[in-house]
């Protein structure tokens, strides 16, 4: 049990949660970031895909990577993403329609969401099943945490829902407040985005990103 | 062993794709019965929302849609009817808006409340907007002439600007109008540039900054429509 969240484990874990964030270290998935945004359901939904896929590629990619021959080694990366999108993707389809609609092409872009062929290629191809895993899941949730924060600020100050549900009540519309349709594009989620990625540099500045 | 052999690449590339593609066909496979039904749903819902039956839950869209949509008929250019479509949903359901050709041309015929003027008439559209393309219903009333309501919705039109002909309140303002104005041979009924409204008979105000995305509802309207002019006799007007 010791050996299993022993030191390299943990930081594998912890770091792609914080400093070396896929999005705010690595400036990875930026694309997919700003276009799901803009309402927190397919935010988290998208977040919940990257999550699994890559957890689930790592663990696949680091069982097989002494086998695999090192010239078609992207190729191979490439076409077990390629597998685990598609099934989420008719999964999807299948148990939850109106979420995959909404997602539409996002959802076969995960394949070239950089933080997967990055996390296979830098962690999976090197290190066992299990790190690889945790790696997998740090960097998912890592991706999810900026996700949410800035589908939050959209659907909030852009809507005025969270979850497709009114929060700002209706008298403060009548003091003149009108909701920001700039955040509903994703130019804004651009600029939010930036602004959390400032936040997360001047949190971590000591340390070297 | 030595992994960078020619024979153990070309073998094992293989292997892995065809492992791959059984797996993805067996998923597909398995999962085909559910989605196909989701499909089906969300068309049902697209047309219920066209007879401003909105916010069906899942659940009770099926039950609901039978109670209001008595038939799917196909009718082709001339006017002819070419399925009745009274075998549940096998007729002019069954086409995919990409199978919608001049020669198979569905027809929703729907009973909202009882008596001659609750049947409306639900006519599918299809068209491109400025990105991707669009599509929708339009129901119109007993006099074949007059909008009940409409639905639209689009592939990847801008977030804010062109999105927004899904909005109730750009749906809304066709119900009322007149597809044709009396005495035209054409369909009049579009979609003007936001504020220049002036024949609020077949005029819609469009939504500013999406002209284009406008432009195609137009053109949708207009040309989906127009292969219904026999069926809708226009010229015994």
């Amino acid at each position: 049990m010791s050996k299993m969240f022993s030191k390299d484990n943990r930081e594998a874990f912890f770091n792609a949660l914080n400093f070396n964030n896929p999005i705010a270290a690595q400036v990875l998935g930026i694309c997919s970031a700003l276009a799901v945004t803009s309402q927190l359901k397919p935010a988290i939904v998208m977040s919940f895909c990257v999550t699994c896929i890559v957890a689930l590629s790592n663990v696949i990619i680091s069982l097989i990577r002494k086998t695999i021959p090192n010239r078609i080694r992207i190729i191979i990366q490439l076409v077990v993403v390629a597998a685990l999108v598609t099934i989420v993707s008719i999964l999807l389809k299948a148990v939850a329609y109106d979420v995959s609609v909404q997602l539409s092409v996002y959802v076969g872009l995960i394949i070239t969401n950089c933080i997967l062929m990055g996390r296979l290629e830098a962690f999976a191809m090197m290190n066992g099943p299990w790190s690889s895993f945790l790696d997998g899941i740090g960097n998912g949730l890592g991706y999810a945490a900026f996700l949410i924060s800035v589908g939050f600020v959209r659907e909030l100050f852009g809507s005025g829902c969270l979850f497709g549900v009114k929060i700002i009540p209706d008298c403060v519309y009548s003091w003149g407040y009108v909701d920001n349709g700039m955040m509903t594009m994703p130019a804004m989620a651009l600029i939010i985005l930036g602004c959390l990625i400032a936040l997360h540099r001047y949190l971590n500045k000591n340390k070297d990103i | 062993m030595n992994t960078n052999n020619n024979t153990y690449t070309i073998v094992y590339a293989s292997l892995v794709v065809i492992v791959v593609a059984f797996l993805l066909a067996f998923v597909s496979k398995v999962l085909e019965p559910q989605s196909l039904a989701n499909e089906r749903i969300d068309k049902k819902k697209q047309i219920l929302a066209s007879l401003n039956v909105r916010d069906v839950p899942n659940s009770d869209v099926e039950s609901k849609y039978e109670e209001l949509v008595l038939q799917d008929m196909i009718v082709d250019v001339n006017g002819q009817v070419v399925a009745e479509g009274n075998n549940h949903d096998k007729d002019g359901f069954a086409l995919s808006m990409k199978e919608i050709s001049p020669e198979k041309l569905p027809i929703y015929v729907c009973q909202v409340s009882p008596g001659k003027d609750g049947k409306k008439f639900v006519f599918p559209l299809i068209g491109k907007g400025l990105w991707g393309s669009i599509w929708g219903y339009i129901a119109l009333n007993s006099d074949l002439r007059t909008v009940y309501g409409t639905y639209f919705s689009h592939q990847s039109e801008t977030a804010g600007l062109g999105a927004r002909i899904t909005e109730l309140a750009f749906q809304n303002q066709f119900v009322g109008k007149v597809i044709s104005k009396d005495g035209s041979q054409d369909i009049d009924l579009t979609v003007v540039k936001s504020g220049r409204v002036q024949d609020t008979a077949v005029e819609c105000d469009g939504i500013t900054g999406a002209t284009l995305t406008c432009n195609g509802v137009s053109d949708m309207l207009h040309d989906c429509l127009s292969n219904y002019k026999n069926y809708l006799k226009f010229d015994e007007k």
